[in-house]
């Protein structure tokens, strides 16, 4: 049963990112984009991971793709890109091949480690809390400082980009 | 293939890390090919969601919650980053229509 | 006084010093006196010191005075210090007495130049220079003086430079100079690295023990000679010395007579040790290239017609000698012909200046003759210092070239000691034409008076007379009766070192008399014991030679050549009994300067434009072809910088991919 979840899935994952890096038009692009990302979330239910998965969800598809196809809209950025010229003759080779190296790699790095690897699974030391307290205790406790400088993160993201992206009144003046 | 074999075998780690390499691979061949800078943005996505992955399967097999905590930092700097740099983006296709990566070039040596 | 030797270099500096900031105001004479005073001054120190260490036990004649620490560099270290010995002493008061001398002469013969305290700037400056290469404790003090009189040298023989004969002159006694000083100044490399030091006490201690190797000091030795060379005028080296001629003649006299061409025997006589223990092909060497030098000089004095040029020849012949005797182990007779050559050289060169002012600055001595007549007492003085060079007892130069001839045959045999013999010939010959062409016979002055007047009118004639390019640049003086020449004498000034170096010159041979049976025990070689502490390690002992038993003969022979020589120029010149035989090429000096002209010139020039291609192409192409390289290699890695981010991503992956195979294949995960 879970090999069949895990299945659909990874299918859920691998089709949306081929999606993103195949088509030709952004908006499609996108969409392509919410069904890996929707096929991560399945992953991390089947992991046990069910806040970071609703927080995939609400976060990645809800608020950063949306961002993503408001620009589009806002840019005009909607047309398609011609996928066949290439102005470097030597960029698709190399993507290619790094892309395959990089995965090839791994993959017999994690395949010859797996007898280390796989083993069963250790059961979280829970206290029967759910997988949210036991989150919320780790990073509460043992990680306040970096939550407390990832909200400082965000705020200066945001007051940044006001700055960077507004139009200097000084110019328009002149 | 019967049906009970297939519900036999449980997925392992293994096959985690494996979709997580395969996932990121294909992010990164994506990078160098799109020249739309929003599609190469998404290609970032994608190899960050990879990583998230292999994380998380990692804390599940070690039973240590820390990895949850890191797709969690994670999650929250690629927020701000798509922040910014979408704004980036804004700012200077604004100023030229139409650009892709390969016209931002400025910086030729 | 032995702890002020300071003082002796001390008072031409101060000399010096006050010339240079008030020798305009101080005019001449002033300046002239005030220098001669300062050498009297050292003088006076001089025979002080000579006194003080006569006063001493013969083995403690040695005191150092050390003034401060010069070079104080980790392993070397030297000091400023003054070696006050039999040999320093010997040289100081012979410099600064005839230094004096020599001064005061200039007073007279300088008077009426523009540039009078210039001159006495620079002289105070030699004898200053001189003083510190004959005192130095070490080499280094003493390469200070070497450089020094080589530097003082070039200031004074170009003295009147606005002649350009004249600033060549300069130039080029300068430049010979300098291949010696290489030489020197090896040496002293060397000497360091054997020993760790360049004093001479040091030194010449290692090479009489031993501790230094024979093909070390061997090293030192010849380098040293080739020092000497440069610098006391021998083949090859000798070229800079006739021309040095174009300098005024108390500058010939004081430096290319007495005292700076002595330097280089002095230094050879100073490291004899050091020659003792070089292999002793080192000293046949040297004994070689003195006879040979003695006897090319010798001949090319037979032609010539300036004055001073036969002078100057004859003192390249005159130094042969004296390398002759350091070749053959005769240290005390090199340094005693050192010393009457001096008298008697300064002598005649100083004469010869009277006749050239007393000329009115003729230096062509075909158009003299019967001086005797009008310049009494420096002909008198002239003739003596005549009949010491030719060797006639009991003149001082008898003594000296007699010892060395002795010394040849017991050591270095008859070959040498005939070609000593046939110089000693020739010697005597020129001497006596030039006596019997300036101031005997009939006077051929008369000619000059037209001459003189039609030079004032056409200056290119007169010059066509001179044979040698290195005439006075001075304006022929007329203040002589109007209208009709008349040599005459020169004024007191000028013949008071005459006569007193007439009087050196007659009875200076009394330093170091040999020991035949009619002179008293107590008045034989005082010079030999007076040397005995600095040359015992190299002076050869040839009492028991069969030489030496026949040196009475020897001294016989050395007589009836000196009076075959005269006898002949009496006979060709004076009586005309033959033709004189002047062949071209002896006057041209066998074409010696031609042929190194030639060669400088044509394949010297050749060879130097080579070594500036190879420079200018293959060095500095070297260097700015690596600039080139590191450029042109730049150029082609900035095509990398495309701008592109892809590009950029690209090359980012690729070295992630590197890095991952290197963790994967190479050291294995896991």
């Amino acid at each position: 049963m879970e090999l069949i979840v895990f299945v659909l899935a990874s299918l859920m994952v691998l089709a949306g990112a081929l999606g993103v890096v195949l088509r030709s038009n952004p908006v499609h692009a996108a969409l392509s984009l919410v069904l890996t990302l929707f096929g991560v979330a399945v992953h991390f239910v089947a992991l046990e991971a069910h806040f970071l998965a609703a927080v995939q969800v609400i976060v990645y598809a809800g608020a950063i793709v949306v961002l993503f196809l408001f620009v589009i809209m806002l840019l005009g950025v909607d047309k398609s890109e011609d996928l066949s010229i290439e102005p470097f003759p030597i960029q698709r080779p190399v993507a290619i091949v790094v892309g395959a190296a990089i995965t090839g790699l791994v993959v017999a790095a994690v395949v010859r480690a797996r007898d280390t690897i796989a083993e069963t699974d250790t059961p979280l030391a829970s206290d029967g809390d759910s997988n949210v307290q036991l989150l919320a205790r780790n990073l509460f406790s043992d990680h306040v400082f970096a939550f407390e400088f990832t909200s400082i993160l965000l705020i200066v993201a945001v007051a940044g980009t006001v700055v960077l992206t507004r139009k200097d009144k000084r110019k328009v003046e002149q | 293939m019967s049906a009970a074999m297939l519900g036999a075998v449980t997925p392992t780690t293994t096959y985690y890390l494996i979709l997580s390499a395969l996932l990121f691979g294909i992010g990164a061949a994506g990078l160098m090919v799109r020249r739309n800078p929003l599609i190469m943005f998404m290609c970032i996505e994608l190899m960050l969601n990879a990583v998230n992955l292999s994380f998380v399967a990692l804390a599940v097999r070690f039973g240590n919650i820390d990895g949850q905590t890191a797709v969690f930092f994670v999650l929250v700097v690629a927020a701000a980053e798509v922040v910014v740099g979408l704004g980036l983006i804004i700012s200077v296709l604004k100023r030229r229509p139409g650009a892709t990566a390969d016209d931002l070039a400025e910086l030729r040596g | 006084m032995l702890d002020v030797i300071w003082l002796i270099p001390a008072f031409p500096l101060v000399g010096f010093l006050l010339i240079l900031l008030f020798g305009r105001r101080l005019g001449e004479p002033r300046s002239g006196y005030l220098a001669s005073a300062m050498v009297l001054a050292s003088f006076v120190v001089s025979v002080g010191a000579y006194f003080d260490l006569v006063s001493m036990n013969e083995e403690e004649r040695s005191h150092v005075e050390t003034l401060f620490s010069w070079v104080p560099v980790d392993s070397l270290q030297i000091d400023m210090a003054f070696l006050a010995d039999p040999l320093s002493i010997t040289m100081c008061l012979f410099v600064t007495g005839i230094g004096f001398l020599i001064h005061l002469f200039a007073i007279g013969y300088m008077h009426g130049d523009p540039k009078f305290s210039k001159f006495f700037l620079y002289l105070n400056l030699f004898v200053l220079s001189m003083t510190l290469l004959v005192l130095g404790e070490n080499l280094l003090v003493t390469f200070l003086g070497w450089e020094g009189v080589g530097t003082c040298s070039y200031l004074l023989i170009s003295f009147w430079h606005t002649k350009d004969a004249n600033a060549s002159a300069g130039k080029k006694a300068f430049v010979t100079n300098r291949i010696g000083d290489w030489g020197f100044m090896l040496a002293m490399f060397l000497g360091f690295q054997a020993i760790g030091s360049v004093s001479y006490l040091d030194l010449n201690l290692a090479a009489e023990s031993g501790a230094i190797g024979e093909s070390t000091a061997t090293g030192i030795a010849m380098l040293l000679f080739v020092g000497a060379v440069g610098k006391s005028a021998q083949l090859p080296l000798y070229v800079w010395l006739p021309d040095a001629m174009a300098g005024p003649t108390p500058v010939s006299a004081l430096i290319h007579a007495a005292t700076m061409v002595t330097a280089g025997v002095f230094l050879m006589t100073r490291m004899n040790p050091m020659l003792f223990a070089s292999a002793p092909e080192v000293s046949v060497i040297i004994a070689w290239v003195g006879a040979i030098t003695a006897l090319f000089a010798a001949t090319i004095a037979v032609a010539q017609t300036d004055i001073k040029k036969v002078l100057a020849f004859s003192t390249v012949s005159q130094l042969g000698y004296m390398f002759l005797a350091v070749g053959s182990g005769a240290f005390v007779a090199a340094i005693f012909h050192m010393v009457t050559h001096a008298f008697f050289k300064a002598l005649m060169f100083l004469g010869s200046g009277s006749v050239i002012h007393g000329m009115h600055e003729e230096q062509d001595m075909r158009k003299m003759g019967a001086l005797r007549k009008v310049m009494p007492v420096t002909a008198g003085t002239f003739i003596i210092g005549w009949l010491a060079i030719a060797g006639v007892p009991p003149f001082a130069g008898f003594w000296s070239k007699d010892e060395i001839l002795l010394f040849t045959l017991a050591e270095r045999g008859p070959v040498l000691y005939a070609i000593g013999l046939i110089t000693a010939v020739l010697t005597a010959f020129y001497m006596t034409r030039q006596v019997i062409m300036v101031f005997f016979g009939e006077a051929r002055w008369g000619s000059h008076a037209n001459e003189a007047e039609a030079a004032q009118l056409d200056p290119a004639d007169a010059d066509a007379d001179a044979d040698d390019a290195s005439a006075d640049a001075t304006p022929v003086e007329t203040h002589g009766a109007h209208g009709e020449f008349k040599p005459h004498e020169s004024p007191p000034i000028m013949l008071f070192p005459l006569v007193v170096l007439a009087g050196l010159a007659m009875v200076g041979g009394i330093i170091q008399l040999p020991s035949f049976g009619f002179i008293p025990s107590g008045w034989r070689h005082r010079l030999e014991d007076w040397l005995h502490p600095v040359v015992r390690v190299g002076e050869a002992e040839i009492t028991d030679t069969s030489a030496y038993d026949a040196k009475g003969l020897l001294a016989l022979l050395a007589i009836a050549c000196a009076l075959a020589g005269i006898a002949a120029a009496v006979a060709i010149y004076a009586k005309k009994m033959a033709e004189p035989i002047e062949p071209e090429i002896l006057a041209d000096g066998w074409g010696y300067d031609r042929a190194i002209s030639a060669f400088m010139g044509g394949p010297g020039r050749k060879a130097f434009d080579a070594i500036a291609w190879f420079d200018k192409t293959i060095i500095d192409g070297a260097v700015n072809g690596a600039a080139t390289t590191i450029s042109k290699s730049a150029g082609v890695i900035r095509r990398g910088q495309t701008g592109n981010v892809r590009n950029y991503a690209g090359i980012v992956g690729a070295g992630v991919v590197l890095l991952l195979a290197w963790f994967v294949i190479g050291r294995g995960v896991v």
